[in-house]
């Protein structure tokens, strides 16, 4: 309990200005589409050049709260998801947007962040030295079956049918290669010199997502006759509070999946919030309303991505280990402080660690009131005329994709993969497997190409990915989630040949 | 209009190079492309040494860094060597060995002759770690014992043809055994590994390795003496009969285009060491473990020099 006599330092004016100003700037940040967490942060630390160290940490940790819940701002109302950690959010949440319930889908989804968040960040203060050597343990054998079992989930997201699904995710995968690899340095599909760096995950995420929606708004004109037009309601804080406590399984799902993947060190929290959604459908009554506005969706993706933030930082602190590319930047931000991470941060830097996890449990309430306050007005976007709206988008998507590696080579990959996008989405095509796969390839490549390379220097490539308790658990979900699916395609075809027997009769 | 642009061409070309820009350089900001991503080791120390440009005795304008990372390095150095403006006002950060080796083992747009080193700001030396409960206490242990077990004892490091493989291949010739090198996205994946147990050693940067030095074996250091700043106990692959020298050393510095004037490169030359040695820069670096070294531009030209040939000859029919 000794994270509860570090509180004072937290409550003095100078550290709730700098807090508020963390908080609202990370939120500001977050919701740009481009600006990932992670560049935030990194954007953020130069100021803390000239603040004592307590007080600069307690800027990155509330930034880093803050961005990571803003990325969801752009996706619920812009279907653009600020970083990859929000494509789950955007699934159900820019459905309820378009019907009008963009404010209630803001709040809930505040709501969820700050319980995930603040889960997670007191798995941080308790767990700590028990998870700390166990998530070291995953090695590339165990960071492949994990990046297997994401794929295991492209073909049932958010698609027509799971044939589209695949081939969507396969799409993607191939996107991935592109680029020099990262273990042999192989260069691979490079035709031009845009393409040396390979496909930015941010870049490719905002082409996919925003490009398809611009060229809509654009065809249907100002007067589009088929644009359903939603009054947007107001919503209220306390309804909507009590709806997401309400999503307890969503809640769980949520909080259990984004600890467990923020733990493990190199997978990341991109895909936290997918797999949390995918699960939380699995299990839920109304798995069939997913996809088109159901509030658990949201409860279930926000909740896991903000639940990664504390646990993805618990090998940073203890073992100095950077589990997470934002933890490597955090590192950064410690060291130039003189604050070295390590078994004895907690005993030699108590003061300045402990102020640090505060800040980020404080951060999370201060997200979620500022968040609350502005999700009323922010909804309103909605109203905005198409072509107006279509503009907006558009400056959004060049200045977030160049501002990713300061690169007009990212532009015009967002442009292409955009453009690309319009067209298969006509086809019944979607962009979040597409994403998906991009995100999975290199995580599985790369741990594949390395285990080989383990492998063979031990007893083999066959007993290096097949044995091991923690390997054999990983396979065991893959087949679970691979029967669920099957089971799921097969139950859905005896129900379509049910029903069209019973229409004939 | 056309007859215009023609006279102008000619009176740029007419005028000494330098004629203008020296004597009132820089009258705006400098910029410095990292080729790394925010928060890597390069940009992060390069944020700390250009931290006080605009102060009044150095440069005056403050050095914006501009990250273009991607490849390795090769993004960002293609993008320099091809495109940048050669006014001095665009400079780049540099990481020997990388760039040198990547220039000779693929087809980069850079090289050492078309590019002006500055001036070189720090050195970060490999060392050799293994975890702290493993069985081996020195590098002639894990030698003999990869003498018995050929092919099984794997080491990891950041990426090919990096300071880190230079120096994996250097401390396999020396010590006349195959070892097994596992290429990792950079450092710091690369000495999770050793932590976690996944490689039975690792070749990673002096300053990172010291930081977990709680869990962590340090066995050598691939440098031409110890470190006396943070491990002074830990000796040197020379020390304990290895032909290891410090061709893998990180160093890292400034540089300029090809065709920047003589008079720019040369008040650049004469402020960035001093930027280097100022006192907040100096205390800021040792805070976050960052070796420092400065070496004047005739120094860095030595050393690139030096680096082309070993390098050449080393990763010739690799």
């Amino acid at each position: 309990m000794e994270f509860l006599d570090h509180f004072g330092a937290v409550f003095t004016w100078s550290s709730m200005l700098i807090l508020c100003a963390g908080t609202i700037g990370g939120l500001l940040l977050g919701a740009t589409p481009g600006l990932s967490p992670t560049m935030a942060v990194a954007l953020l630390i130069p100021f803390t050049f000239h603040m004592d160290p307590a007080q600069g940490l307690m800027l990155l940790g509330a930034a880093y709260t803050s961005t990571v819940a803003g990325g969801a701002v752009s996706a619920i109302l812009l279907n653009i998801p600020g970083a990859p950690a929000n494509i789950a959010t955007a699934l159900d949440g820019n459905v309820m947007a378009r019907k009008g319930a963009g404010a209630r889908a803001l709040q809930i989804c505040f709501i969820s962040s700050a319980i995930g968040g603040v889960l997670g960040i007191l798995v941080l203060i308790f767990l700590t030295p028990v998870l700390a050597s166990w998530a070291l343990k995953f090695g590339p054998s165990h960071l492949f079956w994990v990046a297997i079992l994401g794929v295991t989930i492209i073909g049932t997201l958010d698609s027509k049918s799971v044939v589209k699904g695949l081939l969507a995710g396969c799409l993607g995968l191939w996107i991935a290669m592109i680029g020099s690899d990262s273990v042999q340095g192989v260069e691979r599909f490079i035709f031009t010199e845009e393409l040396e760096g390979g496909v930015h995950i941010i870049a490719a995420l905002i082409g996919l997502f925003a490009i398809p929606q611009v060229i809509e708004m654009l065809a249907g004109g100002r007067h589009d006759p088929n644009r359903s037009v939603f009054e947007v309601r107001r919503a209220s804080v306390w309804r909507s509070a009590m709806e997401t406590i309400s999503k307890v399984r969503a809640l769980i799902i949520g909080g259990v999946v984004g600890t467990v993947v923020g733990l493990i060190p190199g997978a990341g929290g991109q895909i936290a919030g997918l797999v949390a959604y995918d699960q939380s459908r699995r299990f839920s009554k109304n798995s069939a309303k997913y996809g088109t506005g159901e509030s658990e969706g949201v409860v279930a993706a926000e909740s896991a991505n903000n639940a990664m933030v504390g646990p993805s930082l618990v090998p940073l602190l203890t073992l100095s280990v950077p589990g997470s590319p934002t933890a490597a930047v955090l590192l950064g931000g410690l060291l130039i402080h003189g604050i070295f991470p390590g078994p004895d941060l907690f005993q030699k830097h108590a003061a300045v660690a402990f102020s640090f996890i505060n800040s980020m449990l404080i951060g999370q309430i201060l997200m979620l009131v500022f968040g609350l306050a502005i999700a009323g007005l922010a909804a309103k976007v909605i109203e905005v005329k198409p072509p107006i709206l279509a503009g907006a988008i558009l400056v959004l998507a060049v200045f977030g994709s160049y501002s990713v590696q300061n690169s007009m080579a990212d532009v015009a990959i967002m442009l292409v993969l955009g453009i690309g996008m319009y067209f298969l989405a006509q086809y019944g095509f979607s962009p979040a497997p597409l994403v998906l796969g991009i995100i999975l390839g290199p995580i599985a490549e790369h741990n594949y190409v390395q285990g080989r390379i383990i492998g063979e220097a031990q007893d083999g490539i066959a007993a290096y990915f097949l044995t091991g308790w923690l390997n054999v658990l990983l396979i065991a979900f893959v087949v679970l989630s691979l029967g669920y699916s099957i089971a799921g395609e097969i139950r859905a075809k005896r129900k379509d040949r049910a029903d069209s027997a019973g229409a004939v009769a | 209009m056309k007859k215009f642009l023609i006279a102008a061409a000619a009176l740029s070309v007419a005028l000494p190079a330098g004629y203008a820009a020296a004597a009132d350089y820089p009258d705006k900001p400098v910029s410095l492309t990292v080729a790394y991503s925010p928060g890597g080791a390069t940009d992060f120390q390069a944020r700390i040494v250009t931290m006080v440009a605009a102060n009044k005795g150095l440069l005056g304008q403050p050095i914006v860094i501009l990250n273009r990372p991607g490849a390795g390095g090769k993004v960002g150095w293609n993008h320099f060597a091809s495109r940048a403006s050669t006014d001095g006002y665009q400079m780049a950060a540099y990481n020997v060995p990388h760039f040198i080796a990547q220039s000779i083992k693929f087809k980069t747009k850079y090289n050492i002759d078309n590019l002006e080193p500055i001036a070189n700001w720090g050195a970060d030396p490999a060392v050799l770690v293994v975890n702290k409960k493993s069985k081996f206490n020195s590098v002639k242990d894990l030698a003999a014992w990869a003498k018995d077990n050929p092919g099984k004892v794997t080491v990891s490091g950041a990426g090919l043809f990096v300071g880190h493989h230079i120096a994996f291949l250097q401390i396999q010739k020396a010590l006349g055994v195959k070892l097994r090198y596992v290429p990792h996205k950079g450092g710091a994946p690369a000495l999770k590994s050793v932590l976690g147990g996944q490689v039975i050693a690792g070749v990673n940067n002096l300053s990172d390795s010291y930081r977990s030095r709680g869990n962590l074996k340090i066995l050598g250091i691939a440098d031409l003496q110890r470190d006396k700043q943070f491990l002074p106990d830990v000796p040197t692959f020379k020390e304990q009969g290895y032909a290891v020298d410090d061709s893998s050393v990180n160093f890292r510095g400034i540089m300029v285009r090809k065709g920047t004037p003589q008079a720019v490169i040369d008040k650049l030359a004469a402020i960035m060491p001093k930027m280097f040695a100022n006192k907040r820069v100096a205390k800021q670096m040792r805070n976050g473990g960052s070796p420092i070294r400065i070496m004047d531009r005739a120094a860095v030209q030595k050393m690139w020099a030096e680096r082309q040939k070993f390098l050449t000859g080393l990763l010739k029919g690799l």
